[in-house]
């Protein structure tokens, strides 16, 4: 099992929103270990990686948030020059269209996660190939 | 004023009533009969009441008579209630039904000319003549405005110019340019026009422009000196419906105290909204419409759902026809934003047809540089939350598109956050209407 859920939340842009939101996962004692905001003009998109991904669904949905699970893959990146051109190369070879990606570096350990249409084919494919993918717990222990 | 000096179309206007009355009962009973005839619907209703055409006797005897309602329009759609052969009919045209479908409604070369005629006597009320200018602002189309404003204006010998609507700046023009002297638009238009010919630096009051023939839209006293005032034209309200004939069902006159039902062609009647039970005379309810002379699609006791009174006292100018006050709300929900009918339940269709589900929603209506705004506010449930910005927006257009598709308007569409719409009693407030008229 080498999936990774985020959890996405429904924003409108406007002023504190996201403070509305951490709120409700603070109270619900759900520790955030990365996030990421999309937007336009009028809405956004935010989405968290968190320790308790049920718990967080559960308090958002329950405080009338519209929030849904979203599956990525996390594949671990050789810190050092060439590392995120690696994945990238094999991701463009494999013709895996990413439609989102986000990164981060954690204890000299860098994670690229990406959203893709067929997260099961993806998956397939890169474990074929050198790249690393890491399970929810271990992007949660990095 | 003297009826010698109107054009002779006006004639009717100021026939003596018990003549006026004759005709209206004769004409009555030639259309209950022709629809009994040709219409089912009608045919039906009349058998399950134990009514014969012939029952009707006098004018009192149409509260005998099933009424029709906009709903009869769409569950006949298309062409259910036409009681004329296709061949005989020259013109269909189209407005917005409560739901889905449009509603159709069909003219033949006699209805056309019926309708020629209540245009030009509504304008000649206005004071308009041969070698008038005109400027037809509103929208040519399916919609009844413009080419039944086209058709009146040119069969009195007026100069028309069918500019239609939109573009403002170019309208603005051409009312300068070309010497325009009257101009037919709907209300809120003018408003924008006349905003706009200040930034432009024209000065209305300069033009020879003199008279403006307002109409498919509820508008106020209130709006009526503003546009006075600062254009220096005399404002007249001119009333219609589709479903009747369009526009040039009423009109007013140049003393601008209610306006005239061309009582020769559409019986009006006064009804109790609720008990549907018939109001004397000078009471407040809704307005009933017959048509008296229309063959390809007779309207028996249809439900206009504008509230009304008629006016007890003759009229000044001297016309025999009865004045109703001026529309200022309906009984029912339909709103009309720039002309154009829209019903909350045309836009719930709307968003039916993308979510599956009803989702809360709330409209909201604006008024803008004198222009109505509509924003439909749409919260987004779990069951359509796309993940995406992108998918959100997508989400967005197409709610806006299937809106338009059946409204035929465009509105803007906000996507907001789940329970912050308010609700009363569990129930959304719908329509939240900021528009200060």
């Amino acid at each position: 099992m080498s999936a990774v859920n985020l959890i996405a939340v429904f924003a409108e842009n406007q002023l504190g929103q996201m403070g509305r939101i951490t709120q409700v996962l603070a109270d619900a004692g759900v520790n955030i270990r990365w996030v990421t905001i999309a937007t336009n003009e009028r809405l956004g998109v935010i989405k968290f990686l968190v320790d308790k991904c049920d718990l967080a669904y559960e308090s958002l949905h329950q405080k009338g948030w519209t929030a849904s699970l979203v599956e990525v893959l996390a594949i671990e990146v050789e810190d050092k020059p060439g590392g995120l051109h690696t994945v990238a190369d094999c991701l463009a070879r494999n013709k895996i269209n990413v439609e989102n990606s986000s990164g981060f570096v954690s204890n000299n350990r860098a994670v690229l996660l990406i959203e893709v249409q067929d997260v099961a084919a993806a998956r397939q494919i890169l474990t074929k190939q050198t790249l690393r993918l890491l399970s929810q717990e271990e992007i949660l222990t990095l | 004023m003297n009826m010698t000096e109107h054009h002779p179309i006006s004639a009717p206007d100021f026939m003596p009533v018990n003549e006026l009355r004759a005709t209206q009962l004769s004409r009555l009973q030639r259309t209950v009969q022709q629809a009994y005839d040709h219409v089912p619907l009608f045919h039906r209703r009349l058998d399950e009441r134990g009514l014969k055409p012939a029952d009707v006797r006098s004018l009192e005897d149409v509260r005998r008579l099933p009424f029709t309602v906009k709903a009869d329009l769409r569950d006949t759609y298309p062409y259910g209630l036409f009681a004329a052969p296709m061949k005989e009919i020259v013109r269909l045209h189209a407005s917005s039904g409560t739901t889905g479908k449009p509603i159709v409604v069909a003219y033949t070369q006699d209805d056309i000319r019926v309708w020629t005629e209540t245009i030009m006597r509504s304008l000649v009320s206005c004071g308009l003549h041969a070698g008038d200018i005109v400027q037809n602002a509103y929208g040519y189309g399916l919609f009844t405005g413009g080419l039944g404003a086209h058709y009146g204006a040119e069969a009195l010998g007026a100069t028309v110019i069918p500019i239609s609507g939109g573009n403002t700046e170019r309208q603005l023009m051409v009312m300068k340019d070309f010497g325009v002297t009257a101009i037919c638009c709907t209300p809120s238009y003018f408003l924008h026009l006349i905003d706009q010919s200040q930034q432009m630096g024209v000065d209305l009051k300069k033009l020879p422009l003199r008279a403006g023939v307002f109409g498919a839209e509820p508008w106020t006293e209130n709006m009526r000196e503003r546009i006075e005032a600062q254009s220096n034209i005399k404002a007249y309200d001119i009333y219609g419906l589709t479903e009747i004939i369009g526009p040039g069902v009423g009109i007013e006159c140049a003393h601008q105290a209610g306006l005239h039902i061309f009582e020769d062609h559409f019986l009006a009647e006064i009804i109790d909204p609720e008990t549907l039970e018939p109001l004397p005379i000078g009471s407040e309810g809704e307005l009933v419409l017959t048509t008296l002379s229309k063959q390809a699609m007779p309207m028996i006791r249809y439900r206009t759902r504008d509230i009304t009174a008629f006016y007890t006292e003759p009229c000044a100018c001297g016309r025999s026809i009865r004045r109703i006050r001026r529309i200022g709300r309906r009984s029912d929900d339909m709103l009309i934003i720039r002309g154009i009918n829209v019903f909350p339940s045309q836009i719930e269709a709307g968003l039916l047809r993308i979510e599956g589900t009803l989702p809360h929603y709330q409209i909201v209506l604006t008024r803008e540089k004198d222009l109505d705004q509509m924003e439909v506010q749409v919260e987004v449930t779990p069951e359509v939350f796309s993940d995406e910005v992108r998918g959100l927006e997508e989400l967005r257009k197409k709610i806006v598109r299937s809106i338009e598709t059946i409204t035929g308007i465009r509105v803007a569409l906000r996507l907001v956050e789940p329970h912050t719409i308010q609700r009363s009693e569990g129930k959304a407030k719908r329509v939240i209407d900021k528009r200060n008229m």
